[in-house]
């Protein structure tokens, strides 16, 4: 099973500066001041030997996660503003002429997970078809609603593709494109779901936008083991955890300790940090990520979890 | 859980011991409620004193925040001295440096929360 990320960003999505290429360029010049550099072979040698935070960046689009599980249909969770750069990798490889099946799982219908849908180019492509899943009796109407006159010029009746929706009900196992999907309710404003993939003995779980409460015994018992075992949790860790608890209690998001504490209850193999804040920097969320993985070192108790934190264009084999 | 209380002049300081985790957080905050009452502008300072604590999950910073929040509400002051290394890392992961203040030493925080 392999995972994409084409969108990873919380709330909105957002783009480098101006400011923040200078900052990564001096870092880059200064560090190079006494090397040899003739050759282009060394230029890159070095590059490669750079932070991440500083050769690369993690990226500003909106939720948007591939699942390839080697079927012929495609499997996408939120349609966030990478939806957008997705549906252009389908286009410059299939063309208009090879009609494509694609599976669309939503975690929910805020805007920043529906909002790359009117930019999915192979939405306007007739043959192709789109089955949008959801546990939101509303699916329907927030995809409709948000291409109406005043807000976009292309009404959901112009669009090509063959496009239907298919309300799931949580806690209930279903065959889709090959793999076993469930759904579990999450806590956050007008509801979220996550998200467990199972295939060939690989699973991957989708946990955004979702304000997980240890304190809540139940709660956590039951995420534990809507987790257990998974080869790669993808969790919503965009606060620190004095924030998620005290002024950005309720707003509905989880802090990378209690992303750490949940995978170690759940025996996961990794944890992969995501919808990153979007105040954030490239240095910030760099940060987090060492010390998410120097948290997970120090209480760590026999079960090792390996941490990673999204960014667009990551790949994951599981 | 028991908490070890003793007054250094007119700060009151509550020595914690062991691991505040998931088994031992609603202990603590037991133990503690009835000190967070009288910490208030006419009441008496409080620090904790984690010289002697190993370990804090999120459940246990949770309870420190609640803490923390009663606490303010009331216009009392409250500090947090000698953490071990390891719970200090914690403490600056979770950013919860920036919700106490925290002092190298019950001492350190005794003279200061005294004036
Ligand atoms: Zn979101
Ligand atoms: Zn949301």
């Amino acid at each position: 099973m392999k995972i994409r990320f084409w969108g990873t960003r919380g709330s909105i999505p957002v783009s480098l500066t101006t400011a923040d290429i200078r900052v990564k360029l001096i870092e880059a010049v200064q560090g190079a001041r006494d090397r040899r550099l003739d050759h282009r072979a060394d230029i890159e040698a070095y590059i490669d030997g750079l932070g991440f935070d500083i050769a690369g960046t993690y990226g500003g689009h909106s939720s948007c996660v591939q699942i390839e599980a080697g079927g012929d249909e495609f499997v996408v969770l939120d349609m966030g503003s990478g939806a957008r750069p997705f549906g252009q990798s389908m286009i410059e490889r299939f063309g208009p002429g090879k009609p494509q099946t694609y599976h669309v799982f939503m975690s929910h219908l805020h805007w920043d997970h529906i909002m790359g849908f009117p930019f999915f180019t192979p939405i306007y492509i007739p043959g192709n078809r789109i089955v949008v899943h959801s546990c939101h009796e509303n699916v329907e109407y927030a995809f409709r609603r948000q291409q109406r006159e005043p807000s976009f010029p292309v009404d959901f009746e112009q669009l090509g593709a063959d496009i239907r929706f298919d309300v799931l009900q949580p806690d209930t196992p279903y065959s889709i494109a090959g793999l076993t999907v469930r759904a579990k309710l999450q806590r956050h404003a007008g509801d979220s779901y996550g998200w467990r993939f199972e295939h060939e003995g690989k699973s991957v779980i989708y946990s955004t936008d979702s304000e997980h409460r240890l304190e809540d015994e139940a709660e956590c018992a039951a995420f534990a083991q809507f987790f257990a075992n998974a080869d790669a949790v993808i969790f919503d860790a965009m606060y620190s955890l004095a924030d998620a608890i005290s002024v950005k209690a309720d707003w509905g998001h989880s802090s990378n300790i209690v992303g750490v504490e949940l995978c170690q209850m759940a025996r996961a193999r990794r944890l992969v940090m995501f919808h990153h804040e979007p105040a954030y920097d490239d240095g910030r969320i760099e940060q987090v990520l060492g010390e998410t993985r120097r948290f997970e070192e120090i209480t760590r108790d026999g079960h090792a979890v390996e941490v990673l934190s999204a960014w667009d264009g990551l790949e994951l084999t599981l | 859980m028991e908490l070890t209380c003793r007054d250094i002049g007119t700060v009151r300081v509550l020595s914690v011991e062991g691991r505040i985790d998931h088994s031992r957080a609603a202990d603590f905050q037991q133990a503690l409620a009835p000190y967070l009452n009288d910490c208030s502008a006419q009441g008496q300072a409080l620090v904790l004193d984690f010289g002697a604590v190993d370990y804090v999950s999120s459940i246990g910073l949770r309870a420190l925040m609640l803490a923390a929040k009663q606490v303010k509400a009331q216009n009392g002051q409250i500090a947090i001295a000698a953490l071990s290394p390891v719970v200090s890392e914690v403490f600056q992961i979770s950013r919860f440096n920036l919700v106490f203040t925290i002092y190298d030493s019950v001492d350190a925080a005794a003279a200061e929360l005294a004036k």
